[in-house]
């Protein structure tokens, strides 16, 4: 157990510091933020001054290495359009993407877990094709069109949801949520709705090839013969065969809804890191892109180990050490 | 069931409205601040919304002609004098007295702000010498001659010395005496620092979701009608759109064209639209011998022959953009600055589209068969940049040149432009000054780094003519000799076809109709513009 998580961490590391020199170079690459950030009145005077002041007057290699040294110190750099550190900024969005990465997940969860098992015990009806169709629509429907569809229906026509923003927050543990808050819950519904409803029909799809797979096995027909009632086998002995390649996937996608939400959040407005990321690269905030890339290598290094860890609680015959990643 | 619960959705949405208020706004923004310190990224977007908060000795109305804020009058003493008489009581939010130490305060801290990516020197750099003989008088020295003085203070936000721990503050333009330390970006983020003398006072800044200001009681410019103002930055202007349509908020500034017509068709929004100082105009690379993108003219330069940049302006037809592209949300251009602002020509009408004298004008600088060119352009700053690029580049096919548009995101574009990576770009300037100074020091002027002259003007256009009479403009403190003088320089680089100006940008603002706004030419959305219709 031990081993594997050093292991894990080790790759991890070399992962990020790879990244992180690539994203550098390629920020770099792309343009001088002091083009955008500087005021066309400036004078030549003054843009040399903003210049230094933002420290991009020195070579590149000078640069890189201030930022690999700060880095190594846990110092991500500072934000040139914010001027404040690049992590603080990241951090104090998350809660935001964390929320509504989250509620999204309970939904698709909800809505893609039993729909898909219907859909798996019986496959020709009526509703098990209806819930495959819906499916591949809930699949195939782009983000940002989804988005807009659901604030024209729920905010412009029918008026009783807001078309973005994030609604009130209460503090907890020093960040701001908005769960628990009535009006932070009508805020998040839309674009959790809009996140979820892609991972619903990846879940649903999922859950309903894994249990038609299932059905048909000893254990399934062993429980019948034994005289369990079916709402037994499949709410439990299917169920617990089927979560098992079903949480690798939700915890990955779960990483993926926390770092790439940025079509929804810029849809919404909602004051994610997404958004955040996406106004970054506007504006070539490279210390803001390149943090940011850190904390979701990170994030995702973390997640992984979660679903490994799950992985083996729900299989008992999975070993952490014997699990070769 | 269904009945009761639609009856208590109908409730709760009917409580939310009332929580609302009457006197709350709610604003939508489309470009979001990034501080909440004055003094720290002069951009409009910062300068716009920190008005609410801070004050400035002179401020710009509507039409950005100077009007007293703090100072109730000021005049030039002599040539390198000024003498401002400050408004007596006056009080900060933090419930101290403004007086004339504050403003030596602000003009010692202005320098001093860390990691600004574009600080506000440039507006007080003239200035070597500060002192007040009484609480409200200020004697100001410069250099040289500065008639510009005024309009750069217009952009200067005034702090409390007192609030930030400063004493009687000396000024010095290396090191003030007695001014404490500084208060860091940070502090006024967070509000603690963010005290002025403005209608509103800051209650809670959240970045990327909202800025919240109440209204400043003791404010000495007359009370507001809103108690509460809430600023929301949704930078996509379909969901900005959307909010304004749902109700989420009461007014928005930049409608797209596209949505226009839904909007004003609704009875229950209004549209008001205004001339704004933003020209979006063409310009040359007079510098490479071979310019990029430029090929068929045996190693010339086409755009150092006048005659070419002639029959370029007079290939494009600017009331077709105007009319079909631009949905007629702008007005053609004949100069770089709108007519009703200090130092146009008042009489700079567009020039007539002329496909003959065009075609004619280059078979005479010996470009019969035409050549071929690259125009470069952002796709995402200007509104509408690319499409009018691409109608650009169809209008001077028209006359034989053989045009092909490169269109790129803004960050790419202005890096490239700035490096001289096009022969021909499109491009916007907007006249913060309210003045004809702006546009021509900019992009007019010899690029030349002691006097701050063609900072935007990365091709090197040079005319001894149009440099000639703004120097002297620039050294003319006299208010009505000065705006002679800048429309002279101004028709002296039109006439040379120096840049080729398309049309002026018209800014629009969508609100409920139960609203007046009254359209600015800086394109700020201000609150203070903003009142109940009557």
């Amino acid at each position: 157990m031990l081993a594997f998580l050093f292991r894990r961490i080790g790759q991890s590391v070399l992962v990020m510091a790879a990244m992180a020199t690539l994203v550098f170079l390629g920020v770099y690459a792309l343009g001088n933020p002091i083009d955008i950030l500087v005021s066309p009145e400036a004078d030549q005077i003054e843009r040399e001054q903003a210049i230094a002041r933002l420290g991009l007057d020195r070579p590149l290699w000078v640069q890189f290495l201030v930022f690999v040294k700060s880095a190594l110190a846990g110092d991500l750099g500072r934000s040139f359009v914010h001027g404040l550190p690049a992590i603080d900024l990241i951090l104090s969005r998350m809660p935001a993407t964390l929320e509504l990465a989250f509620v999204a997940l309970v939904i698709a969860i909800a809505l893609g877990l039993p729909l898909g098992m219907i859909a798996g015990l019986s496959p020709r009806s009526l509703v098990g094709r209806g819930i495959m169709a819906g499916s591949i629509l809930g699949f195939s429907l782009p983000n940002f069109w989804l988005g807009l569809m659901l604030i024209l229906a729920f905010a412009v026509e029918l008026k009783v949801l807001p078309a973005g923003g994030r609604g009130q927050t209460r503090e907890l543990l020093g960040l701001q949520w908005s769960f628990f808050t009535a009006d932070g819950l009508r805020h998040l519904l839309l674009p959790a709705l809009t996140l979820a409803i892609y991972k619903a029909s990846l879940v649903a799809r999922l859950a309903s090839a894994a249990t038609r797979e299932t059905l048909v096995q000893d254990f399934v027909r062993f429980a019948r013969a034994k005289g369990l009632t079916p709402a037994r086998i499949v709410g439990v002995h299917v169920l617990k065969t089927i979560l098992i390649p079903l949480v690798t996937v939700i915890g990955l996608e779960f990483g993926s809804m926390i770092a790439f939400a940025v079509v929804t959040e810029t849809v919404f407005a909602w004051p994610g890191m997404g958004k955040l990321l996406i106004d970054s690269i506007y504006r070539l905030d490279r210390p803001v892109i390149v943090a940011y890339l850190i904390v979701i290598v990170a994030t995702f290094v973390v997640i992984n180990l979660v679903v490994d860890v799950v992985y083996s609680l729900l299989d008992p015959r999975i070993r952490l050490s014997e699990r070769k990643t | 069931m269904r009945g009761a619960r639609s009856v208590a959705v109908a409730a709760l949405a009917a409580l939310w409205a009332a929580a609302a208020g009457a006197q709350e706004l709610r604003i939508g923004l489309s470009a979001e601040p990034s501080s909440m310190d004055p003094h720290f990224h002069n951009l409009t977007p910062n300068n716009s919304l920190l008005k609410h908060i801070y004050d400035r000795l002179i401020e710009q109305d509507e039409n950005q002609r100077l009007k007293p804020a703090l100072a109730l009058s000021w005049k030039a003493v002599d040539d390198a004098t000024w003498e401002f008489k400050l408004r007596p009581g006056v009080k900060f939010t933090d419930g101290s007295d403004f007086t004339a130490n504050d403003v030596i305060y602000t003009f010692c801290r202005v320098p001093k702000v860390e990691n600004s990516p574009s600080s506000f020197v440039i507006n007080v750099r003239a200035v070597i010498g500060v002192s007040a003989p009484d609480p409200h008088t200020l004697i100001l020295k410069t250099a040289q001659p500065h008639p510009l003085l005024p309009t750069e203070l217009s952009n200067v936000a005034i702090l409390s010395a007192k609030a930030n721990g400063a004493g009687q503050v000396v000024f010095d333009r290396k090191e003030c005496q007695n001014a404490g330390s500084f208060p860091k970006t940070e502090a006024f983020n967070s509000g603690q620092a963010a005290i002025g003398t403005g209608p509103y006072k800051l209650v809670r800044f959240t970045k990327g979701d909202r800025i919240i200001f109440e209204r400043n009681d003791a404010y000495w410019g007359g009370k507001q009608p809103w108690e509460r103002v809430v600023f929301r930055p949704i930078t996509s202007a379909g969901p900005r759109v959307a909010a304004l349509l749902s109700g989420d908020v009461d007014l928005i500034e930049n409608v797209p064209i596209q949505d226009l017509p839904r909007i004003k068709s609704n009875p229950a929004f209004k549209v008001v639209q205004g001339l704004s100082n933003r020209i979006v105009y063409l310009h040359f690379d007079y510098i490479d011998d071979q310019p990029p993108g430029v090929e068929g003219t045996n190693g010339k330069n086409p755009f150092r022959d006048k005659r070419v940049r002639e029959a370029i302006s007079k290939a494009i037809d600017r009331e077709a953009i105007v009319s079909r592209i631009m949905g007629g949300v702008a007005m053609a251009a004949g100069e770089m600055l709108p007519p009703t602002m200090f130092g146009a020509n008042k009489d700079a009408t567009a020039p007539k589209v002329d496909i003959e004298g065009a075609k004619k004008l280059l078979a005479e600088a010996g470009y019969a068969n035409g050549f071929s060119l690259v125009l470069g352009t952002p796709n995402d700053r200007y509104v509408n940049d690319a499409m009018i690029a691409q109608a650009v580049a169809q209008m001077l096919t028209r006359v034989g040149l053989k045009v092909s548009v490169d269109a790129m995101t803004s960050s790419q574009f202005f890096a490239r432009r700035n490096k001289r990576d096009f022969g021909l770009w499109l491009a916007g300037w907007g006249a913060d000054s309210g003045d004809m100074s702006s546009p021509l020091k900019a992009l007019l002027a010899t690029p030349n780094r002691d006097k701050g002259m063609g900072t935007t003007n990365p091709g090197g256009y040079s005319n001894p003519k149009v440099d000639a009479l703004l120097e002297q403009a620039l050294a003319t403190v006299d208010d009505e000799k000065r705006a002679a003088l800048f429309a002279q320089a101004s028709k002296a680089a039109m006439e040379d076809y120096g840049a080729v100006p398309l049309h002026f940008e018209m800014t629009t603002w969508a609100f409920k109709k139960d609203l007046t706004y009254t359209p600015r030419t800086d394109q700020n959305t201000l609150a203070m513009a903003v009142k109940p219709a009557p």
